[in-house]
């Protein structure tokens, strides 16, 4: 696999870039001019355009019938999302935080995952759900989790995040044109950087991981919000010496194994990073998985540099629970370099 | 079948919203005609549907639990008692209208029209639902109970925006409504006036729990003017009067006119299913007080104090429905073929590599058994 995609994350962007919230809401128009079936729905996405402004101007141009305001009641919301998709519509819906999504987990575990299986494939339920998910904006209480592993556990749902605004419009324009349900985590620290892309989602597929930053030393496996600290790790330790790969994974659920364990026999080294915490949290999959596919590969244990097993911080305490790139640069210490190898490789 | 229900006027001032003090009745426990209700009596040709529909229904439900006792199904909840409900509420849905039962509503689904075999395939454990719900609009089974009740409110709010005539009913019990489900649904309904009937069976128990200990409310059905919601109480036993009910509630909505909370009150004759033990939280007394109401006596005495039955035609319905039961009989103990294929197959439009993987996996195993003489034995 050689789908090196843009570099330019970690590197200042000129100015005329598009933010992610901007490719978001243009993923959200295109898909509305060009089917009739998609509609837009969740908490306060119609006049006000959402609290993150995802969906900013959407209910003027496509009137309120297609781009409406819901009560508040998130089971509520995808709940009659889930009715929609029976009878012929393609809902996007929105989850206004990660934490708010809870009310909703019956209807997303026990019907939304499971109505394709239990019908014998006669009824499809192309809904997609929308959440900002994780830290790094200061948020209070319940307004910076990282889910991702309840919804990747979960057999029937296809679990996305992009990293980038060119991958949030291809993600989120392929995630609604997918038969699937899909459980889209968008990266709220992510929504306002910038990427010079022209916004496009022809080729674009719903299940690749993708090389960041191509290396030789050792691959750090990202998603969503922690891929550009990854690629800012990966500029330190090119600095010392080391060159470091990156992939970002786009697709939790299914799970990319060609393109990461590719890497990783190239490398003979591997750290997932993700916010979320440790126990039982997504890197536990991708490090069982590295050590059942490239045993004979690897040169030191996979190690996960993730957030605490602790509940979300306070906004003044999250610095020190947020994956770091000191935190990622350490971990790619311990990766008994002097046990193998007689020096440190000089260049990368 | 003639439209039949007289059009009760529905404002949105709170007193319109309430139930009657005393549940809708057209039929009297003995069969005569009430005097004077603010419904009318279906035509003669539904009341006739009606009763052949209840002793197909409650023939349906006794060989289904006697299938369990065979080992034939793994489970079945009895609706037997609740006769009057299931095909009353039924009957009066149009073809193009939408139906979203409950584990306890097989009576309901068969009377829509759907193979018995094919209603049965959840409880017999083959497959979660083993008929296409597009075929005869019925949603498979909720288990998870209230969660279908926001399924009804979607299906109805996207063929109002499709401009499709089509209403969703979704049938629930008394334990449901105390649900977050049920709230969210009558209250989402209410507020995009989808086209809904919330048809709520109150048979007194949500397994062994009574209502005393579900709700405070002076009926579930004063529950709709919390929400905007006009309610209706009928009683339950009554055939004819959840028929005129319902349908009144179906053209509402299919006019536009928004949701309609109904509460039938009737009685679960039964256990919670044949794995439960009914004597442990109710007296029998109990029971047979609600015996005495049966509904499809009720209906069959006015029928035959109208002339409308005979004793002759009661027989040769019995014979049908003995030769259905027979039928499901020997349908449900032919032996199915189990693919373990299937396990894999609609998890998504895809198999994703890792179910590819892992039927591989089971495959490998099942070869190795399949080798083993210890195994094959």
């Amino acid at each position: 696999m050689t789908a090196i995609a843009e570099r330019g994350h970690a590197r200042p962007v000129a100015p005329p870039g598009v933010t992610m919230a901007a490719a978001l809401n243009q993923a959200l128009a295109d898909a509305l001019s060009e089917d009739e079936t998609v509609l837009v729905f969740g908490e306060d996405v119609g006049a006000l355009g959402g609290v993150f402004r995802i969906t900013d101007g959407l209910a003027a141009r496509f009137g309120d019938a297609r781009v409406f305001d819901t009560p508040l009641a998130e089971s509520g919301i995808v709940g009659t999302a889930i009715g929609m998709a029976m009878n012929g519509l393609r809902p996007v819906v929105e989850m206004q935080f990660d934490a708010f999504a809870y009310p909703a987990f019956e209807q997303i575990i026990s019907h939304l995952a499971k109505f394709r299986n239990r019908t014998r494939g006669r009824v499809a339920l192309p809904v997609v759900i929308r959440i900002p998910y994780g830290g790094g904006i200061g948020g209070v209480e319940h307004h910076c989790d990282s889910s991702e592993a309840y919804y990747a556990h979960t057999p029937g749902l296809r679990v996305v995040t992009p990293a980038t605004p060119g991958d949030a419009y291809a993600l989120l324009r392929q995630a609604i044109e997918c038969p699937d349900p899909v459980i889209f985590l968008e990266p709220k620290r992510r929504y306002w950087s910038k990427q010079a892309v022209v916004l496009d989602h022809a080729g674009a597929t719903l299940d690749q991981a993708v090389v960041r930053r191509p290396g030789s030393d050792v691959t750090l496996i990202a998603y969503g919000g922690t891929v550009g600290t990854a690629l800012e790790a990966a500029e330190a330790a090119a600095e010392e010496g080391r060159s470091v790969e990156v992939i970002d994974l786009r697709s939790l659920s299914p799970f990319d194994d060609e393109t990461v364990t590719a890497s990783v026999r190239r490398t003979g080294r591997a750290i997932v990073v993700h916010e979320a915490s440790r126990f039982c949290g997504y890197g536990a999959e991708v490090a069982a998985r590295l050590s059942e596919q490239c045993f004979h590969y690897l040169e030191a244990p996979v190690l996960r540099v993730t957030g605490f097993d602790i509940p979300y911080p306070p906004p003044h305490l999250e610095e020190y629970h947020l994956p770091s790139v000191d935190r990622i640069l350490d971990a790619v210490d311990r990766l008994q370099w002097q046990e193998t190898r007689p020096a440190v490789k000089a260049g990368g | 079948m003639a439209s039949v229900a007289r059009d009760i006027p529905r404002g949105r001032e709170p007193r319109e919203l309430l139930p009657t003090g005393t549940p809708l009745r057209l039929l009297e426990a003995d069969g005569q005609a009430v005097r004077h209700s603010d419904l009318d009596l279906p035509g003669d040709d539904v009341l006739l549907a009606l009763h052949r529909k209840m002793v197909l229904a409650r023939r349906f439900d006794t060989q289904a639990t006697a299938l369990t006792r065979q080992g034939r199904l793994a489970v079945y909840p009895s609706a037997r008692g609740q006769e009057a409900g299931e095909v009353g509420a039924v009957l009066a849905l149009r073809p193009q209208d939408w139906l979203f039962p409950t584990y306890r509503d097989s009576m309901a689904i068969v009377c829509r029209g759907v193979d018995p075999v094919e209603v049965l395939t959840l409880l017999r454990g083959d497959w979660h639902c083993g008929y296409d719900p597009y075929e005869f609009r019925v949603a498979p089974q909720c288990t998870p109970l209230a969660t279908n009740t926001l399924h009804a409110v979607g299906v109805a709010h996207a063929a109002r925006l499709k401009g499709e005539d089509t209403v969703a009913m979704v049938m629930l019990g008394d334990g449901a409504t105390s649900e977050g489900d049920t709230h969210a649904a009558l209250n989402f309904a209410a507020v995009w006036q989808a086209p809904v009937v919330f048809f709520v069976q109150n048979n007194g128990y949500a397994i062994s729990v009574p209502l005393a200990k579900q709700s405070a409310a002076p009926s579930l059905a004063h529950k709709g003017v919390g929400y905007g919601v006009p309610a209706m109480l009928v009683d339950g036993n009554d055939a004819a009067a959840v028929y005129a009910v319902v349908q009144d509630a179906v053209a509402a909505a299919a006019q536009g006119r928004g949701p309609t909370l109904i509460e039938a009150l009737t009685y679960r004759i039964e256990a919670h299913t044949n794995a439960d033990d009914a004597t442990r939280y109710r007296d029998q007394d109990e029971v047979d007080g609600w015996l005495a109401r049966d509904p499809l006596a009720r209906i069959r005495q006015h029928l035959l104090a109208r002339g409308l039955l005979d004793e002759p035609a009661i027989a040769a319905l019995d014979a049908e429905a003995e030769a259905e039961a027979a039928a499901l009989r020997r349908r449900m103990n032919a032996d199915r073929r189990h693919d373990p294929a299937d396990l894999f197959r609609h998890v998504y439009a895809e198999p994703t590599p890792d179910l590819r993987g892992q039927q591989q996996e089971l495959w490998a195993e099942l070869a190795a058994a399949a080798d083993d003489p210890e195994v094959s034995r």
